[in-house]
């Protein structure tokens, strides 16, 4: 049985999964309009978690967060289950799912995800997909990040349900059970955009919004000096992909931004949003060449201090467009 | 970004799959595009992959010196550290710490070293006869 779902390629997965699974029920929301409505743009410098050893810099929230703001802000009820070390409960509950013809959102490791881009394949186990079939023992896959529709079969599935180490999925999975038939777009975009305003521009700690670009572009400098050539590159490069692999739409995530901003111009009938969408792009276009710098300084693994410095003060000048355009868009919803 | 400028550059997604990227079309509106890949993505990615291969040549060294059991290299090579391999396997940390010294690896049980075959993807066989090539 394979459900008529629509296979729609997305930025990022969580946004994307969630615009799909709504789509299927009638009710037509962009993955840029779910991320804006989630306040999904974010900036946080977290010295004190570690990926692979390297303190984590983060351009959204943590996993799992977007989602449920947008489905509160929109008042749609989920259903969402994880099954503890119970993997065979976890397949035979997504089955009775889809037999009732509901597409499933799953969490899902992707070490294991066995057609995903091999370069790919790291330890990380907040990834989402759809599943919206079954035949035999093979399951119809909807991966917003891949370009079409791909299978995975019924071990291959429990597999990357059940990856292990930092946000394993234990089996999660979730699907909409109710979608009112009205929904107050205004008002959920304004408190979606209001709280990534008051994120990025209020929190009272130096290593979120854009405090925490400044901050971090001040231990950025040191890098070279204090971890040597070596490691200071691998920082640099987790930054990097932090920014740009998969899942990001381009320069984490300020395009998807821009994107939602000039949906919002239309709903709202206002000019301004369409306005402040160019200075987010603006803003992107500058995270892409901080990119593109850094890059090339890791190449080189050069101890050089010079290639750290330039990226450091385009920072600071990043910061500072961001806290101008979040003052500016505070503006618009007050 | 414009959609003329949206990166082409082959690299770690080539004949797999391509990325949606968001940019502004000849309008000004913004569309979903795909890229094939981006210069900078493919660096930084290469980087990471070197560091892996860093850590099995670590590994390697360690299993020639006779100061280390193969499994040190297998979980190099599946990107895993003691905490995630001693999670996988469902094994306490600090017994997965002895399999991986020479002693106690030889004092593992068939259906042990079948566990850790399975969890490091490659055959019983091949993890007892891993010879590093230097």
């Amino acid at each position: 049985m394979k459900l008529d779902f629509e296979h729609i390629p997305a930025g990022h997965c969580e946004n994307g999964v969630i615009s799909s699974l709504l789509k299927y029920h009638g009710l037509n929301l962009s993955e840029a309009m779910i991320f804006g409505i989630g306040s999904g743009y974010f900036f946080a410098y977290m010295p004190f978690v570690k990926v692979n050893g390297i303190p984590l810099a983060s351009f959204r929230p943590v996993p799992g967060m977007i989602f449920a703001r947008a489905a509160k802000r929109l008042g749609i009820k989920m259903k969402k289950q994880s099954f503890r070390k119970q993997p065979k409960r976890a397949m035979d509950e997504l089955d009775k799912v889809l037999e009732k013809k509901l597409p499933v959102g799953v969490q899902a490791g992707v070490f294991h995800l066995s057609y995903f881009p091999p370069a790919y394949r790291f330890h990380f186990n907040a990834h989402n997909l759809t599943v919206y079939g079954k035949e035999g023992d093979t399951y119809f896959i909807s991966d917003p990040v891949m370009e079409y529709p791909t299978t995975l079969t019924y071990e291959e599935l429990k597999k990357v349900r059940f990856a292990k180490g930092p946000l394993s999925p234990n089996g999660k999975m979730y699907y909409p059970i109710e979608i009112p038939k009205e929904i107050d777009l205004k008002s959920a975009i304004h408190k979606g955009i209001k709280q990534t305003a008051d994120w990025m521009l209020t929190i009272p700690v130096p290593l979120f919004g854009v405090k925490g670009i400044r901050y971090l572009s001040k231990r950025l400098r040191k890098w070279p000096e204090k971890l040597g050539p070596k490691k200071a590159a691998a920082y640099l490069a987790q930054m990097v992909r932090m920014l740009e692999e998969i899942g990001t739409g381009g320069a984490g995530f300020r395009f998807i931004y821009a994107a939602f901003l000039q949906e919002v111009a239309e709903i709202m009938q206002d000019q301004r949003y369409f306005e402040l969408s160019k200075d987010m792009t603006k803003i992107g276009d500058k995270w892409r060449t901080f990119s593109s710098l850094a890059a090339k300084t890791c190449k080189g693994r050069s101890s050089d201090p010079d290639g750290y410095n330039t990226v450091a003060n385009l920072m600071l000048e990043i910061a500072d467009d961001e806290e101008k355009f979040f003052i500016e868009l505070k503006k618009l919803i007050s | 970004m414009e959609i003329d400028k949206v990166p082409q550059d082959e690299g770690i997604t080539a004949g797999i799959t391509r990325e949606v990227q968001y940019a502004v079309d000849e309008n000004g509106k913004y569309v979903k595009t795909f890229s094939k890949g981006w210069e900078p993505k493919n660096i930084v990615n290469e980087l990471a992959w070197k560091d892996i291969e860093d850590n099995m040549n670590l590994a390697n060294e360690r299993i020639s010196a006779g100061k280390a059991s193969p499994i040190m290299y297998f979980m190099a090579k599946c990107q895993m550290n003691v905490a995630l391999l001693a999670e996988y396997v469902e094994i306490p940390k600090w017994k997965v710490k002895r399999h991986l010294k020479p002693r106690g690896f030889k004092k593992l049980k068939p259906d042990q070293l079948e566990n850790y075959a399975k969890v490091l993807g490659t055959s019983v066989d091949e993890l007892l006869n891993y010879k590093p090539k230097n």
